[in-house]
């Protein structure tokens, strides 16, 4: 048993075992082993040259990650914390998610950013956003969530490996409760597969990291029987399982601590306006965060979507 | 004017370093590492440039390439530095350095199409040494200190030369890419085109600094100024920093001290806030003029050298122009083809579903 912290370090290790070229650097990653201890015990394995305390800077830690990759390096970033990312975007914008185009499809750009996202866990101001919308809205980006630490250590695995520029944010929430086998050795989970993470008929809660375990509540107490559905991948997107579920229980209910506008959930319900219409029996209801900045911890919790708001949200759609 | 906003000679000013005299009261100096053939290449390299630029210009104003990023007068920094490295070094040019890559052999019709808008301007930086084009300002900074960072982790023995202005180092880019460079020891020399102007606005209101280089001592490596005008000051500036970075002593910011000669692109309408007599008393000591005279007075150079270094840059732009006008029309595929290695489901079939309705349309 690992928790997903816990994981995440295994899939480091796991990673620059196998290939040599992998190299993490971030802030405090290296001598202290990350303010999550996510990075622990690499530099001692692997070397201060392959796991690098840089200076602090997320645009030039992304910056020097291109060059890096430009020279043969698979770098994986670390940004201390979500909201400390939003420096890195002007890199990650104008050329992460560019550069491989810029070359024609010449030259690949390897890079992995990871970072912990997301709130309740009573953090001053800036430590708690959940930015995925940014980055998923990246052309040239893929972006994965893992919500379980065997999909932590293996989405991690698919990100190192794979071609593009991939975004892992990893629910800080859960990242030490969160407790469950992870495979040892080589574990690697495609990006663009979803997990059923509990199989129902009546309605689907799609949901991805944190919101997972919240889905899983409302539905152990809802009357009608509720599928999860965890994305793992918002970028792919795996839509055949989406439509699958959907296509099946004919309602959803999307589940996404991020604020509502031109979020991701938003991006779910207009996938299944697109191409589940004649599916559908209700509409596709958001229980997303609010259209504020992230509050203080002593109200946070009225803030993100709770077990009641989404049986609330299933009570809505079941009534249809 | 505010006169706060004048900038005095800091004590610590560096002295602006040249090489090439006047022909009259000041000498010429001489440079180690170029012998008769290698003043002459360097000189075939700026005569190269400068008619790449010039001919851009009229190909612009024809209507063959698009809005057009004019270089004119700095041909001697980006030659005089070219020439100090080696084909393992690599350079990293903004698009006021956009065809920097001639000088290591890119054909002249590859860097109009970048400038046409086709994807044939598209190239494998690898190829060259020659990364892509930087449009935004300075954000090439840190991918110059990363892949320097990268070559001295690998032990290899190349640098890299990243390009940018004056206004460049106002942005956080150029500073967190600086500062990298010297924590990591990185191979690369920051050579900062100082032309005065960053569009409208002056180098008085870009910052409080006496000179540029006095920033190198904020990172701790060394920062050098020399007359952007003179390519020997700039190849030999240029070619001792590649020496401390081959040796491990990292990063070295050269700033090259020059005035912009030209509007800022093609689009640009200088008249409403440059002094036009400056910049035609500038244009008047141009560098390449002056590289010429230096040669000269060396009996090196001779008319028909200088005739035929010209003619052929002729030649190969106006074979240039003719490839990259006859290009085909890109293949609307390329708008997905190169985004990603292994593109998203939903980008395959929009693509497919693009083709079908283009190939329905008959177009």
């Amino acid at each position: 048993m690992k928790t997903l912290v816990e994981a995440v370090n295994d899939g480091l290790h796991t990673e620059m075992e196998r290939d040599p070229s992998v190299m993490v650097m971030g802030e405090d990653v290296g001598i202290l082993g990350g303010v999550f201890r996510a990075t622990a015990g690499l530099r001692e394995r692997f070397g201060s040259d392959r796991c690098v305390d840089t200076p602090l800077a997320e645009a030039g830690i992304l910056g020097t990650a291109v060059g890096l990759a430009m020279a043969g390096f698979r770098p994986v970033c670390e940004m201390q914390y979500d909201a400390f990312s939003y420096p890195c975007l002007d890199q990650l914008i104008c050329h992460v998610g560019r550069y491989r185009w810029r070359t024609g499809g010449a030259m690949e750009f390897p890079i992995t950013v990871r970072m912990p996202y997301g709130g309740r866990v009573r953090a001053p101001e800036l430590h708690d956003d959940s930015p995925e919308a940014y980055y998923v809205h990246t052309p040239g980006i893929k972006v994965a969530i893992p919500s379980t630490p065997a999909d932590a250590k293996g989405l991690l695995a698919a990100a190192i490996r794979d071609a593009d520029p991939v975004v892992v944010l990893e629910p800080k929430l859960i990242y030490r409760t969160a407790r469950g086998e992870v495979p040892e050795g080589e574990h690697v989970v495609p990006l663009g597969s979803a997990r059923v993470a509990r199989q129902g008929t009546d309605v689907t809660v799609v949901a991805y990291g944190a919101m997972v375990a919240v889905a899983e509540a409302a539905a152990e107490r809802a009357d009608a029987s509720v599928e999860v559905l965890d994305l793992r991948s918002l970028k792919p997107l795996d839509e055949g399982a989406l439509l699958e579920s959907v296509g099946k229980t004919g309602r959803a209910v999307v589940v996404a601590e991020a604020p509502r506008v031109a979020g991701f959930a938003a991006e779910v319900a207009a996938v299944l306006a697109e191409k589940a219409i004649l599916d559908l029996r209700g509409p596709v209801v958001r229980v997303t965060g609010y259209d504020v900045p992230y509050p203080y911890w002593t109200i946070e919790d009225a803030y993100l979507p709770s077990p009641e708001r989404v049986l609330a949200a299933l009570d809505k759609v079941m009534a249809f | 004017m505010r006169a706060s906003m004048r900038v005095e000679p800091s004590p610590a000013m560096p002295e602006l370093r040249r090489v090439i005299g006047d022909g009259e009261g000041h000498p010429d100096g001489e440079v180690t590492g170029l012998d008769d053939a290698g003043l002459l290449a360097l000189h075939r390299s700026m005569v190269l440039l400068r008619t790449y630029d010039e001919r851009s210009l009229t190909y612009h104003r024809q209507g063959r390439i698009g809005t057009y990023a004019i270089f004119w007068g700095t041909e001697a920094i980006q030659a005089g530095s070219v020439h100090a490295l080696d084909e393992v070094d690599w350079v990293f040019p903004s698009y006021r350095e956009s065809a920097i890559g001639l000088l290591r052999g890119m054909a002249p019709a590859t860097i109009l199409a970048w400038w046409r808008g086709h994807p044939a301007g598209w190239w494998d930086p690898r190829e060259r040494r020659v990364a892509s084009i930087c449009v935004p300002i300075a954000t090439h900074v840190p991918h110059a200190a990363g892949l320097a960072w990268g070559l001295r982790l690998r032990g290899e023995r190349g640098c890299a030369v990243c390009y940018f202005g004056d206004g460049a180092t106002s942005e956080g880019a150029f500073h967190e890419g600086a500062n990298f460079a010297a924590v990591m020891d990185a191979p690369l020399v920051l050579l900062c085109n100082n032309n005065q102007w960053a569009i409208s606005t002056p180098l008085a209101a870009q910052t409080r600094a006496a000179a540029l280089a006095d920033k190198a001592a904020g990172y701790g490596m060394p920062g050098v100024r020399v007359d952007g005008g003179d390519v020997l000051a700039v190849y030999d500036a240029t070619r001792q920093a590649v020496e401390r970075a081959r040796a491990g002593e990292g990063p070295t910011l050269i700033e090259a001290v020059t005035y912009r000669m030209a509007p800022h692109a093609t689009a640009d309408d200088p008249s409403l806030y440059i002094d036009e007599a400056r910049v035609e008393e500038e244009r008047r000591s141009e560098c390449v003029a002056r590289y010429e005279g230096y040669l000269r007075r060396r009996g090196l150079l001779t008319d028909e050298l200088a005739e035929a270094a010209r003619a052929d840059a002729l030649a190969a732009m106006r074979e240039g122009i003719a490839a990259a006008e006859a290009l085909p029309a890109p293949d609307p595929a390329l708008v997905f083809d190169t985004a990603y290695a292994d593109p998203p489901a939903q980008l395959v079939a929009e693509r497919a579903e693009l083709l079908r309705l283009l190939s329905e349309d008959g177009r």
